[in-house]
């Protein structure tokens, strides 16, 4: 191992810029000669568009012009386009409902943008929009889930009275039907996952720059995915080679899946800065993004579990209604309603599963991957059902669990739901976890909250999730002249530390030290490919890129070294940055390799100069995360109040490139995996689809004094799927906090009757259903 | 249009503002000191934390002219700050940054618990932090960062 080697915790690189606010962000852009751009956002759910007067608002001094839908539709720019063809549950075909960049004739929820208005100084900007005259037409709206498909519910598109966009089926549904017939005891359960946002603190920005003499589109924005956003843009929005468009993003204020591909904002800075001739800026303020971007989770479900007799799981039926929002713009917008449905039978060995998804449009704004993409979502249900059997069965949870765990000696395992685990250790996960949290000892710590007044509970969780699904990622080591390697990614950092752990990779094959090494990501110009960041992937598949790319390195250097060593390349050995003639004591360097690389006299006869390697990955099946939460809490009867008094994690992510880096994914994905469980929520008012919660004095997050501290340990079972052993560790989290926080939750008011509880759990919510709980 | 002058990071600097100019927006746009963040542009999320004549402001709901014939300090202006080089430190040695986008304001508000209570314990330092958001880390590594710096204070 190298001094900057994999499983260090080694400080991370990116510290000292964004410590002395060196960070270059999106909003930080500013280009010569820039306007500043201003979306203009529907305030109406729901309303036909009769007529917009542009004349005031383009005659304010400093406008540079006023564009709505029907100005972009003349310029036929393209739609992102459905790869996927899903039918709807009465055969149809599942209609693909694109959003406008700016509505045409109607819009279908608060911030669907109308107009967009540019101008010389974000002020001005500001006056013209306040002078923007729309008539609206306001029509009936819905925005509750369960609502969209009752009757009389209010319709998105008239073409589907009903709302529902698609039906998507994992499972054996007869199977499954046998399974319960034979049940001794089933369980039902009625679930509704709230709809979040994932806030990052930066709001999105983008600028658009169109370069006349190249004829040719640089866009700088906070995006996950940089060569996704050129692909789409050039190949469907503008059908423009992709050399035609560049995208740049630098420092990524957080994104948390949600920094997508397909946004408006992306197409229209680029399409009026051709049309002006001048960069135009757009950046996002708090209220906007609520309105702006795409939210997360949302969905209702109907679960029921089958037991024999023993307590052993016989068959999983679920039923799900997922809003995806008013539109259907890309295939983000149903990742996370499907993706992960596989994973609804958890970590337990269920003979019989069948699941139903019904995508449902309403007057809301898309959603699309949130931390988690199904994750989350998927293993509250299966996690919560446990709960519940428990209860009903009288079997300690921890131990009803225990008896329904995948042993290890039975993967790698086909699930009824048609993912096929290969590893994990779920029954030492849950011991590790409930001796972390001393979980025998709890009662008397319950007695002791109540002589105190407080009703103390305890929860549990075993998180799996579906991660760095097969597509390829790309890496290439470049060496120069001085022997020092940039490294080149098609991963795209939003705070997640790849610099570091990027280095830490290649520092352990080619045993180079961190100053000697340089990443570079974010820029489709410097990188030849990509996917991006998302789904627990970036070292999962940007990571065994990287390390084959080393090994290319080593090859390549191999018959360098044995000539500058006067040796055959069969007898050279590579070691910690370092080849050696074997047994011998002559070695040289891979640094002075690559600078006698550059060097044709240096080099074998024949051979090519220069030290450049480049590799893709992409594995073969998915990996999976998993591990053991356990949660405690102590809530006060007499106002609703809860505490987070201890939070203990097993993890397991494969083998841990860096421990810290890992622990600091997870203490971020349990806080938001906490804060929507207590307090956060994308609300609407349900008469008119009003956003409700659209500023951070509305939309409430986990702050420092919200938490405890967060015990971490790492249980890591390697994963075979790739060459570094490791599974993704940025949803873990997340997945796993759901269902532990509100299972402890319902464990702190299960002596008081409270059976269920309304997500988020509020201060409020948590004291209604105590109030109410004792009238019943 | 009113004229202010303001003295930034211990530069003088004069500039023509309109009246609904923030400060952050001042020191962002017009200064080019954009280690200043906007969060939420409502004064709840303490991202542009900066210091008015020693104490922490919001820079998003102060006005450029409210600045005017004062001190500013942005995070670009304390290289030279004891306590702030203590806390960049334990800030790198705690993991108590992923995106960095909170960061800067983050410092400046632990720059002032760190001076106003050097006795502070961890509860303490959780309520004072609780005017600053960070979305990344779950407080764990910040939390951490400034206990230690209140400990090598103590010293």
């Amino acid at each position: 191992m190298g001094q900057f080697g994999i499983g260090q915790a080694v400080v991370r690189e990116e510290d000292p810029r964004l410590l002395r606010g060196r960070g270059m962000y999106a909003g930080d852009v500013s280009l010569p000669r820039q306007s500043y751009a201003l979306m203009v956002r529907s305030p109406h759910a729901h309303a036909e568009i009769r007529a917009i007067d542009t004349e005031a608002a383009r005659s304010l001094p400093g406008v540079l012009a006023v564009y709505t839908g029907e100005d972009v539709a003349a310029d036929n720019l393209g739609v992102p386009g459905m790869p996927v063809k899903w039918t709807r549950p009465d055969g149809a075909p599942m209609a693909y409902r694109p959003q406008p960049p700016l509505a045409l004739g109607r819009v279908r929820y608060v911030g669907d943008p109308v107009a967009l208005v540019v101008a010389e100084t974000l002020d001005a900007a500001r006056d013209a929009a306040e002078a923007l005259m729309v008539d609206y037409e306001p029509l009936p709206s819905v925005t509750d889930t369960a609502r969209t498909v009752e009757p009389d519910a209010p319709v998105i598109w008239d073409d589907a009275p009903d709302n529902v966009s698609a039906l998507y089926q994992a499972g054996d549904a007869a199977a499954t039907d046998a399974a319960f017939a034979n049940a001794a005891h089933v369980v039902k359960r009625h679930f509704v996952i709230s709809r979040v946002f994932a806030q990052y603190m930066e709001a999105r920005s983008a600028v658009g720059e169109y370069d006349e003499r190249e004829d040719r589109f640089t866009l700088y924005a906070d995006v996950q995915y940089p060569h996704r956003v050129r692909q789409l843009l050039a190949e469907k929005i503008f059908q423009v080679p992709e050399q035609s468009v560049r995208v740049v993003a630098r420092d990524v204020g957080g994104g948390f899946g949600t920094k997508g591909w397909q946004y408006p904002e992306h197409r229209l800075t680029l399409w009026a800065a051709r049309k002006l001739g001048r960069p135009v800026k757009w950046t996002c303020e708090r209220t906007e993004a609520v309105m702006a971007d795409e939210h997360g989770r949302d969905n209702v479900t109907e679960a029921e579990l089958a037991f024999d007799a023993n307590g052993k799981v016989l068959g999983l039926r679920v039923r799900t209604l997922a809003n995806i929002g008013a539109y259907l713009s890309a295939i983000r917008n149903l990742l996370a309603a499907y993706t992960n449905v596989g994973t609804l039978v958890g970590v337990y060995d269920i003979p019989a599963a069948h699941a139903e998804v019904r995508t449902v449009h309403s007057n809301t704004n898309p959603t699309a991957p949130y931390r988690g993409a199904g994750r989350p979502e998927a293993t509250y249900v299966i996690e919560r059902m446990f709960d519940a059997a428990a209860r009903e069965l009288g079997i300690d949870r921890t131990e009803l669990r225990a008896r329904n765990f995948i042993p290890p000696e039975k993967m790698p395992i086909r699930t009824p739901l048609g993912l096929c685990y290969d590893c994990g250790e779920f029954a030492a996960n849950q011991e590790e976890a409930l001796k972390m949290a001393d979980y025998a000892g709890f009662e008397a710590r319950r007695e002791e909250a109540a002589k105190r007044g407080k009703l103390r509970g305890i929860g549990t969780a075993n998180p799996i999730e579906r991660s760095a699904s097969p597509s390829p990622d790309f890496a290439e080591i470049r060496f120069t002249t001085d022997g020092t390697a940039t490294i080149l990614m098609g991963t795209k950092s939003q705070g997640q530390g790849h610099e570091t752990v990027y280095k830490q990779i290649v520092g352990e094959r080619l045993g180079l030290d961190s100053e000697r090494m340089r990443v570079i990501d974010g820029d489709t110009d410097r990188v030849a490919f990509g996917i991006g960041t998302m789904g627990s992937r970036s070292t999962v598949i940007g990571g065994s890129a990287l390390y084959r790319a080393a090994d290319k390195v080593i090859e390549r250097a191999k018959p360098i070294a044995a000539h500058m060593l006067e040796a055959s390349v069969e007898d050279m050995e590579f070691e910690r940055g370092i080849f050696t003639v074997a047994g011998t004591d002559r070695t040289v360097t891979l640094t002075d390799v690559a600078k006698a690389s550059f060097l044709p006299a240096r080099l074998p006869p024949g051979s090519e100069p220069g030290l450049f390697e480049s590799a893709t990955f992409a594995p073969e099946d998915d990996t999976y995360p998993n591990g053991s939460h356990v949660c405690e809490v102590e809530i006060d009867p007499e106002t609703g109040e809860t505490h987070i008094v201890g939070y203990w994690v097993v993890d397991d992510v494969g083998v841990v490139v860096n421990p810290t880096i890992v622990k600091g994914q997870i203490h971020g994905g349990v806080a938001q995996g906490v804060g929507q469980v207590l307090m956060e929520q994308v609300a609407y008012d349900p008469d008119n689809g009003q956003l409700l919660s659209a500023s951070f004095m509305d939309y409430c997050m986990p702050r420092a004094d919200d938490f405890s501290d967060i015990a971490i340990v790492s249980n890591p079972v390697p994963t075979a799927r790739n060459p570094l052993g490791v599974k993704g560790a940025g949803e873990a989290g997340t997945v796993g906090a759901l269902p532990a926080t509100m299972n402890a939750l319902l464990d702190a008011l299960a002596p008081v009757g409270v059976t269920d509880l309304p997500m988020p759990a509020t201060p409020h919510a948590i004291w209604q259903a105590i109030e109410k709980a004792k009238t019943e | 249009m009113s004229e202010i002058t303001v003295t930034i990071n211990g530069e003088t600097v004069t500039g023509n503002v309109e009246p609904r100019l923030s400060l952050a927006d001042f020191v962002r746009d017009h200064r080019r000191l954009t280690g200043t963040h906007l969060g939420c542009e409502h004064g709840v999320c303490g991202a542009c934390t900066v210091l008015m004549n020693g104490e922490p402001v919001r820079s998003c709901i102060t006005f450029a002219v409210v600045a005017d014939g004062t001190e500013i300090t942005t995070i670009e202006g304390f290289d030279e700050d004891e306590p702030m080089t203590q806390l960049r430190k334990a800030f790198h040695e705690n993991h108590a940054l992923q995106c960095g986008y909170c960061t800067p304001g983050m410092l400046v508000a632990a720059r002032d618990i760190v001076t106003r209570l050097p006795d502070a314990d961890e509860a303490r330092v959780r309520l004072e932090l609780a005017g600053n958001l960070c979305r990344c880390t779950g407080y764990v590594g910040i939390v951490n960062a400034v206990l230690q710096v209140l400990e090598e204070r103590r010293g």
